[in-house]
């Protein structure tokens, strides 16, 4: 011990713990610290949400027997919802699997066809795209049941946004598996399906979580085409009760709470997508 | 001996595993390559006999690298043939991607397996999908003889314990050794090694090295791509020093290594002795 540690009594070693014992305490700190961070979280959830509620409360535009009244009619719209948003999202990514191996492919017809696609898809306004598949078609004889055109529109629109996705995804797997797969005397069609696609949808995976949130809110669109989803279901009844303030006060908390219940499943689909990568 | 390309690499010449009066299995003949005007291999010619191990060295940049990619076409050379097993392939950068130059590729390919400096594993399969997926479906054996072959080339390197994992919880010299086994289970007639020990924790360099020496001892034909001056002498049946896309000097290792007669493999060499590698042995 040096003469400087002996008149520093805090650095004298004798008079310190032992090692094991703080690593306790660091332990214990931590997990108070992390206690102290998710109650201060919902506490300001719990405030902000509260007031608002109370603002809107305090409006007296609130009636609680008239929601009650539709409340059966309302939660029945959800399940049309969800089915329009995963069926949507399904189609969704088999336009933008295919579009993205024309947006890769040396053949430069397939690649103008692909590039075209997702320009014009992306370039014009989703709601004039429903309109179009639904309204304007039948002129040309062309008449598609509601479901069928809400349906085609949402994955033919989300499907150019998404080949864009699938293209960074498949451009992102390495160059090394592409030359070890080509080494092995795979052709580019074995290497495409067995080694780059399986790693490419791990990359996106949470970018298709991302579209299919999305999905859900632009599925309200599709009332457009009088699909009696959820929002159809409560501007319909707001509008003929001059109450779409309440009414549409409550399709947007339902549409929150299915984004916030689809966000929980998500995180839990990336965690697990991300352990399966190191298992042993 | 003259080729039926009427070509010679001057410094053939059968290995000491090498059956008596076979002829070369692989031949690079007069190999040039450009990146764009960049002129990185200017003739190189380089004859193999079976159960040979030849080592390339030389600086980074020399084209050691370059010259092993072209042998099974990962890099298209501007101009020169490869012969690997009797399936001659022309260099034919202006017909790259036709049909029938990139099948003749892929035949040469699969009788010239690499083991890459990176390892390049996949990494979404379990180390048994690693090594059948080639044979299984691009040689088509069966299912069952890929895995008993791939088990049996898993013992030679030690990780049949490993044969369920996925590459990702593998040690660097674990997954080196991974790469070896599944470049062996494809059966091929020459092992190319690019640089394998280049990527590796110091302290994992030895399982890798260990693994390719036995090789070399079984009668593995291979072609080396090493910094490893100690691998080079102890497995090399020749040692080849590029220098600017060209052979500078070629031959046993103890020529090479110990009595180099080039100016310029002496001054390369003399940073090895340096740290101690050149000549430390094995």
């Amino acid at each position: 011990m040096t003469d400087f540690a002996a008149q520093q009594p805090g650095l004298d070693p004798l008079a310190m713990p032992p090692p094991g014992a703080i690593v306790e305490d660091i332990r214990q700190a931590r997990r108070r610290a992390g206690v102290r961070f998710a109650l201060a979280f919902a506490l300001t959830w719990i405030v902000l949400v509260g007031g608002m509620a109370l603002a809107i409360a305090s409006t007296g535009r609130v009636h609680p027997d008239f929601i009650a009244e539709h409340l059966p009619f309302f939660l029945g719209g959800i399940p049309l919802t969800i089915f329009v948003s995963v069926a949507s999202i399904i189609f969704a990514t088999g336009f933008a699997l295919i579009g993205a191996l024309g947006r890769i492919s040396r053949n430069p017809v397939i690649y103008g066809i692909a590039s075209l696609y997702v320009s014009l898809v992306r370039g014009t306004p989703l709601v004039v795209q429903i309109f179009f598949i639904y309204s304007a078609l039948p002129q040309f004889g062309i008449v598609l049941p509601a479901i069928v055109a809400g349906v085609f529109a949402l994955s033919f629109n989300y499907g150019a946004y998404m080949t864009e996705i699938f293209r960074a995804g498949i451009q992102a797997v390495p160059r090394g598996q592409l030359e070890a797969a080509s080494a092995l005397g795979m052709t580019e069609r074995h290497t495409m399906r067995r080694i780059v696609l399986p790693q490419a949808v791990r990359i996106v995976i949470p970018a298709i979580g991302n579209e299919f949130i999305a999905m859900i809110k632009d599925s309200a669109l599709v009332s457009f085409v009088a699909l009696q989803e959820l929002f159809w279901r409560t501007r319909t009844v707001g509008a003929a009760n001059f109450a779409s303030f309440e009414t549409l006060l409550f399709a947007a908390i339902v549409y929150w709470v299915l984004t916030i219940f689809f966000s929980l499943f998500q995180e839990r689909l990336e965690k697990r997508m991300a352990q399966s990568d190191r298992r042993p | 001996m003259t080729t039926t390309h009427g070509t010679t690499d001057p410094f053939a010449a059968p290995g000491a595993l090498t059956p008596t009066g076979a002829p070369p299995i692989v031949r690079l003949l007069d190999i040039e390559k450009y990146f764009g005007s960049h002129h990185v291999l200017q003739g190189c010619t380089l004859e193999v006999y079976p159960s040979e191990t030849i080592c390339i060295i030389g600086r980074s940049g020399s084209g050691k690298s370059t010259l092993l990619r072209c042998a099974n076409f990962l890099e298209e050379p501007t101009a020169g043939v490869v012969e690997i097993d009797n399936i001659s392939v022309r260099a034919d950068p202006l017909h790259a991607r036709s049909r029938q130059h990139r099948e003749q590729i892929r035949q040469l390919r699969m009788r010239a397996q690499m083991v890459f400096q990176e390892f390049n594993l996949f990494p979404h399969l379990r180390v048994i999908d690693n090594l059948i997926e080639a044979p299984v479906r691009v040689k088509g054996v069966s299912r069952d003889k890929a895995i008993a072959t791939a088990e049996r080339y898993l013992d030679k390197v030690g990780l049949r314990e490993k044969r369920d994992a996925f590459p990702g919880s593998l040690s660097g010299g674990q997954k080196q050794r991974v790469a070896i086994a599944r470049a062996l289970t494809m059966e091929p007639k020459v092992l190319l090694f690019d640089e394998p020990t280049s990527a590796l924790d110091p302290t994992l360099v030895g399982e890798v090295l260990a693994v390719m020496e036995e090789l070399a001892h079984e009668g593995a034909t291979m072609l080396v791509v090493t910094h490893e001056m100690a691998f080079a002498r102890e497995a090399a049946d020749r040692v080849y020093f590029i220098e600017e896309g060209r052979f500078a000097e070629a031959g046993p290792p103890q020529q090479v290594l110990d009595a180099p007669r080039d100016e310029r493999t002496r001054r390369f060499l003399a940073r090895f002795t340096g740290a101690g590698g050149a000549t430390s042995g094995a």
